[in-house]
């Protein structure tokens, strides 16, 4: 499934329930079911700054693929990094850079959990595009060391 | 006092509903809201006798003039302090330590001295301490508390030495709402010579006020927080200080006469004064003052004690909440977490259950720390809060826990 496809199904699941209580238990239950991160990478190089909770973010380069782990230790975050590995994990360096993550518009979760209450969100996606540049540039590198 | 149905039509935000509910404002201790007659005595300014105080010979710089001192003479009558110099405003609480703290050190700090401050304070109450025992090497001493959320006060004493040159204490804990002795905290300062600075950004709001029987030579608060409007802040200063003390900032009205080669400062308070200050601000926090007396500072604060009393009881009876802070004394402000439940967690499910909290470390992160917390949840009450928010509050804790167990 392409980042789109996937950004699709999330705004269908979110968009069954009207009220917001339901979408913040949805978010809960995705946070909860979050695979948990190897306590070795709970450390402060991967921590998020800016956030009233704490998110770590620990990315793997492997095949010319980005795979993310996250956790948090409040749930609605943990729902929030969820949905955003979902999308972004185990794609190229190029579509994370890329990606247009219109889910956030649609599913509400920008007017609900906007900035300015430091949720992190914004942190969070600016750090996997950051790795996402870090990484296409030391593969770039290597490739013309190599040549 | 009035009835409460009354007094909360008086407060126009009070009466607004926001997603289709009315907000249950329990964020009191980061701001209050405003009485109507506070926002049009601000609005008053601008339509009708707007012009810069203290500087034309017009007849509207004559009358906005002389609104702000009175303004002045209202804060002074307010607190007690015997002169209307000692009473300089600045921005706010956090200006009116910065500047002390600044002018303080200029003065009177060796390298060597100490300041005392103490455990519960805010940020404000630390950091420009902080910087001024960087610029002039000296030292920061803390009183340390009790789990409940007390200063000890046989630490404080071995503290105060001939080093100490200040000690800068808060009135109330912002974060828990302990309310300090600082009268005896002042009186055991005194009989070392040393002076004390209170922070009364929590305090004023809820109690009584008598610098004089407190018997400070500095205290500090926000307009903001009493009912006035933002970016009004009190420093009343003891007039030997404030006359030894150099001013903090340069600029126009806190001079006599200026010349390239000697510049002579202006009497106080205007030597502390410099450019043009929030009139308008400060004319709305006169008319504040005047709403709250009109209410009764007493009658306010026993409503308050009831309104907390309530609170703590219908929190306490809920399985899973830790009130955090119960010190004897408090103000309507409660502390508490949810065993399990991050609080950030918490306080965006009751926001959308239309309950206004704080959560987090409450900009005093060395007492969350000490109390071996990451952060808490925070309702303030004030007195225009009904035992019925409280249940909501109650009502929406229950939720939370249902939702993430």
């Amino acid at each position: 499934m392409s980042i789109n496809d996937i950004q699709d199904s999330i705004i269908e699941e979110f968009s069954a329930f009207d009220d917001w209580m339901d979408r913040y238990a949805l978010l809960i239950e995705k946070g909860k079911e979050l695979p948990p991160l190897d306590p070795a990478h709970k450390k402060n190089d991967y921590l998020i700054e800016g956030c009233q909770s704490k998110v770590w973010l620990y990315p793997e380069f492997r095949d010319g693929k980005i795979y993310f782990s996250a956790d948090s230790d409040a749930l609605i975050t943990r729902g929030i990094v969820s949905l955003l590995i979902r999308v972004l994990s185990g794609r190229t360096p190029e579509e994370i850079k890329n990606a247009d993550l219109y889910f956030i518009e649609k599913t509400g979760l920008r007017e609900n959990l906007s900035p300015t209450r430091s949720n992190g969100l914004l942190a969070m996606i600016k750090q996997m595009k950051l790795y996402a540049i870090a990484f296409e540039y030391n593969m770039n590198k290597n490739r013309s060391d190599e040549a | 006092m009035k009835d409460i149905i009354e007094i909360r039509k008086d407060f126009p935000l009070l009466q607004k509903e926001i997603g289709g509910r009315r907000i249950v404002y329990f964020d009191n201790a980061a701001t209050t809201q405003k009485p109507i007659c506070v926002i049009e005595a601000v609005d008053e300014v601008y339509r009708s006798y707007n012009a810069n105080v203290h500087r034309g010979v017009h007849v509207l710089s004559d009358m906005v003039s002389e609104a702000y001192e009175n303004a002045r003479e209202k804060i002074r009558d307010f607190i007690n302090a015997s002169k209307k110099e000692e009473i300089i405003f600045t921005s706010g609480t956090t200006a009116s330590i910065n500047a002390v703290a600044f002018s303080f050190g200029e003065r009177y700090i060796k390298p060597g001295d100490e300041i005392i401050i103490s455990n519960l304070e805010h940020h404000s109450n630390i950091v420009p301490w902080q910087m001024m025992c960087e610029r002039k090497g000296a030292r920061l001493k803390v009183i340390p508390v009790t789990d409940r959320g007390e200063i000890i006060m046989e630490k404080y004493v071995k503290l105060l030495t001939e080093k100490t040159k200040l000690v800068a204490i808060t009135q109330v804990s912002n974060a828990l709402g302990t309310i300090v002795p600082v009268k005896e905290v002042t009186a055991l300062a005194h009989q070392l010579g040393i002076p004390v600075l209170i922070d009364g950004a929590q305090g004023i709001q809820h109690c009584q006020v008598d610098i004089q029987e407190i018997g400070c030579d500095f205290y500090t608060f926000s307009g903001h927080k009493i009912y006035g409007p933002a970016g009004t802040g009190i420093l009343y200063g003891r007039e030997k200080y404030l006359e030894e003390m150099p001013p903090w900032h340069g600029g126009g009205d806190m001079i006599k006469s200026v010349s390239f080669e000697k510049t002579v400062y202006n009497d106080l308070p205007f030597k502390f004064e410099a450019g043009t200050p929030n009139y308008p601000g400060f004319i709305g926090l006169g008319r504040a003052i005047d709403y709250i007396r009109e209410l009764g500072m007493e009658d306010i604060s026993n409503r308050e004690k009831r309104l907390l009393d309530y609170a703590t009881e219908k929190l306490s009876g809920i399985d899973r909440v830790k009130i955090i802070g119960n010190a004897a004394e408090k103000v309507s402000v409660i502390s508490f977490v949810i065993e399990g439940i991050h609080q950030y967690d918490a306080g965006m499910i009751l926001d959308k259950l239309g309950i206004a909290v704080r959560t987090g470390n409450h900009c005093a992160q060395p007492l969350i720390e000490r109390l071996g917390l990451e952060g808490t949840i925070r309702a303030s009450l004030c007195f225009y809060n009904t035992e019925e928010e409280i249940d909501t509050l109650a009502e929406g804790i229950r939720k939370v826990i249902r939702m993430f167990y």
